[in-house]
């Protein structure tokens, strides 16, 4: 039997991972592959409470949380796009992003 | 499975502001270009309806869909305050969005998803029902932002919001599954209980605090989690940065005080020493970076920083672990009463900004309004008023949402951070006023020929006098207000 | 063989997530990410939710992964030259002790919340999707209202962004 803290644990560095990939990264599209990991992470947790507490709550959260994936990833892209057909860039230092 | 009639009954507003938001996106393909003003005031008219149904419903606290949303006058309050700022909003868009040349149905519709996701963080007692209407709000925002497609800042504003936006919202997601594990619910009363059972001692609580504060940090703007608001401010379309500034703030205010105060409120002495460094931090960043700004959208972006700090004194009053009720409330209304005369003259002064934009000249530089009264002095009377009031100084709304919070603050015994919080406003009078100077002190430039007439629409005009008239009659006869806010605090226990 | 399922899918989940944000190839990383939301589904798995198992990969896997592919080929992005932010060493030190601190917890805290209803064998009998399907129809139909018109706000967002840019003139009213 693996233990419940075994997954937060797992889920807490996939969360860390995520979290180090928005701030070090440039690039625009893998900023916001960071983002999915840090909700996967989330919907790693969600999901072991909902085994370990034997509620459906968690699992339900994290079906929301896919389906709010795809839509930031929808219009995330979207900004891309026109962002770079703009004739920009996908580097994220070069729309002022990251510059604080 | 039946049909939840009287859980619907409940929600009425927020189900008209959706399917009006539905219905603007259905006739907005098949409204001739010339008409598409019809689906503003279409909006405006449920807006009206729904301030009707609110304004009867006040006094009564209704939960509806087993506990998941809250009816209760406290609710009632803060959609009261965002259906005005968004009717404002619209009537605004009407004039601005027409000089701009990027008039589409589709922006009606998405404010009005954006209103919706804010009446539903307003009113909801779960964690995913908070984080459900956070996300709708700011999508729809991310993308306003990036309305004027064809301008690189604002799709430049919109990538940068968006980025910053769905970071904090995966940061407050996962604060929102540490406080699953803890509780076995996302509904606050039980995570209200399981910090009862569980005491201090849990650090998966503390942590989840801490994301929590993070993740709302982000969305109310406040430092160090304030750095995207001067570009997105900026770059975005003028109506859609009032509309930010004070909207969205507003409801992520409204959502971060139920959850702090009736979830984690047991944690209090963990949250109030954070929210203590996070309140002084931003005042003295807000107030004193926005003196070297020379776009006055940015001064204003920096302004509103600083401006959530004061609403944050309320907040710090409100978690004091020591204070009785009474006093503690007391800081609630007080956040209740800046918000809302924040709201009037930070709206104003972004209406003056778009209204400028409309005569010709870009009007977004201080410079800009070198002269401004001999060339339009009812735009630069009325700049005078809203920039008066953001300073706090009498007869004007600013004033008195100052005098509350100050007054909460002493009254709570933090004497120092009142006296701390006047001399920063001290500091903000130098860079609203000199703005104030460059109207009214110096010569209009005669080369930069920037004289054309302001053309004003009646939506305009009702726009900028409802918003003259909020910060003077707030400021002269602010009882009223006063006494709903005082009656619509959330219950301390 | 839970164990080892456990820790071949955890090892290689966080191996991706580290390649996902280490590769300077944009289009390395979004098959790093596809393999890390592969083996995310596989702990569902593990946790006896079939049908979040079904959706990771049908949804993540299979339709926003291949989306980011999609747009990360359109652009045709070659690898960055300045891969990584300029404070990233910073970033990392904080980045670690948060991580340290996020593990303590993980290992110290009991998470005892409240029990809920839906003990395994009782979920098993009539299927997860069964579970689920109940569950989110009678308890979560606000939310999943609200969910239906994020989506549709997302669609009429993406589509708004999307269009080619045009100025439009509009005659005064």
């Amino acid at each position: 039997m693996v233990p419940l803290s075994a997954y937060v644990a797992v889920s807490a560095v996939l969360f860390v991972t995520g979290l180090i990939g928005v701030l070090i990264r440039r690039n625009f599209i893998i900023v916001l592959m960071a983002i999915e990991i840090m909700l996967n992470a989330a919907n790693v947790n969600l999901v072991a409470f909902s085994h370990y507490l034997e509620s459906m709550t968690g699992q339900i959260v994290a079906l929301f949380v896919i389906a709010i994936a795809a839509g930031e990833a929808a219009v995330g892209l979207a900004i891309i796009i026109v962002v770079f057909r703009g004739k920009i860039s996908t580097n994220v230092d070069e729309i002022n992003l990251l510059k604080w | 499975m039946t049909l939840p009639l009287g859980d619907l009954v409940a929600i009425i507003p927020e189900l008209i502001v959706a399917t009006v938001a539905c219905l603007v996106l259905v006739l907005d393909p098949i409204t001739p270009p010339s008409r598409t003003h019809w689906l503003a005031w279409l909006s405006v008219a449920s807006l009206v309806a729904c301030f009707g149904i609110t304004v009867s419903r006040m006094d009564a606290t209704v939960t509806a869909f087993s506990d998941l949303m809250i009816l209760d006058p406290y609710a009632g309050y803060w959609k009261l305050l965002l259906y005005v700022v968004t009717a404002l909003t619209i009537l605004l868009s009407l004039a601005y969005l027409r000089v701009e040349r990027i008039h589409l149905g589709e922006y009606y519709g998405l404010i009005l998803l954006s209103l919706a996701g804010m009446m539903i963080m307003v009113s909801a007692a779960d964690l995913l029902v908070i984080y459900l209407g956070t996300e709708l709000m700011s999508l729809s925002l991310y993308v306003l932002a990036g309305f004027k497609r064809f301008e690189v800042r604002s799709l430049e504003a919109s990538a940068k919001y968006f980025v910053l936006g769905s970071f904090s919202s995966g940061i407050l997601l996962y604060g929102i599954s540490l406080l699953f594990g803890v509780a076995g619910s996302t509904r606050l009363s039980a995570i209200a209980a399981a910090v009862g059972t569980h005491g201090l001692d849990d650090p998966a609580l503390l942590f989840a605090m801490i994301l929590l504060v993070v993740g709302f940090g982000f969305k109310i703007a406040v430092v160090p989690f304030h750095m995207w608001t001067p570009d997105v401010y900026e770059g975005s379309p003028t109506s859609v940065t009032a509309f930010m500034a004070v909207a969205s703030k507003a409801a992520s205010f409204a959502a971060f005080l139920r959850v702090f105060l009736e979830g984690l409120g047991g944690l209090r002495e963990k949250w109030y020493a954070l929210f203590l460094v996070i309140c002084v931090a931003t005042l003295i960043l807000g107030n004193v970076v926005a003196i070297v700004q020379t776009n006055i959208k940015r001064m204003l972006a920096y302004s509103s920083i600083a401006h959530a700090g004061y609403a944050l004194i309320g907040v710090v009053v409100a978690g004091q672990a020591a204070a009785d009720n009474e006093t503690r409330a007391l800081g609630l209304s007080s956040v209740m009463l800046y918000l809302a005369m924040y709201a009037f003259m930070t709206f104003g002064a972004f209406a003056v900004v778009a209204l400028l934009r409309k005569g010709g000249l870009e009007g977004e530089e201080i410079e800009d309004f070198t002269g401004l009264a001999k060339r339009q002095p009812l735009a630069a009377l009325l700049m005078l008023v809203f920039m008066v009031s953001l300073a706090g100084i009498p007869p004007t709304a600013g004033f008195i949402g100052k005098l509350y919070v100050f007054m909460a603050a002493v009254n709570a015994g933090l004497t120092w951070l009142a006296v701390v919080a006047v001399l920063l406003t001290a500091v903000s009078a130098y860079y609203y006023l000199r703005v104030v100077m460059v109207m009214y002190m110096r010569e209009p430039d005669p080369s930069a020929g920037l004289v054309s007439r302001l053309t004003t629409s009646p939506a305009l005009t009702l726009v900028l006098a409802s918003a003259f008239a909020g910060v003077i009659l707030l400021g002269l006869f602010p009882d009223p207000l006063v006494s709903i806010t005082t009656s619509a605090v959330l219950p301390f226990k | 063989m839970v164990p080892v399922f456990f820790s071949y899918f955890s090892l290689v989940s966080i191996l991706a997530g580290v390649l996902t944000v280490a590769l300077p190839n944009p289009v390395h990383c979004g098959l790093a990410l596809l393999t890390l939301l592969l083996h995310v589904a596989g702990l569902f798995l593990l946790l006896n939710a079939e049908f979040l198992f079904v959706i990771q990969i049908i949804v993540y896997a299979g339709a926003i992964v291949v989306l980011y592919l999609f747009v990360l080929m359109l652009l045709n992005l070659k690898t960055d030259e300045r891969v990584l932010h300029h404070r990233y060493a910073v970033i990392l030190v904080a980045a670690a002790a948060i991580c340290g601190g996020l593990l303590l917890m993980a290992l110290r805290s009991p998470f005892q919340g409240a029990k809920g209803h839906a003990p395994v064998e009782a979920v098993l009998q009539d299927g997860g999707s069964y579970a689920i399907g109940i569950t989110i129809f009678n308890e979560y139909l606000l939310q999943f209202e609200i969910v239906g018109v994020f989506l549709l706000g997302a669609i009429i967002g993406a589509i708004v962004l999307a269009k080619t840019p045009t100025a439009v003139d509009v005659e005064p009213e």
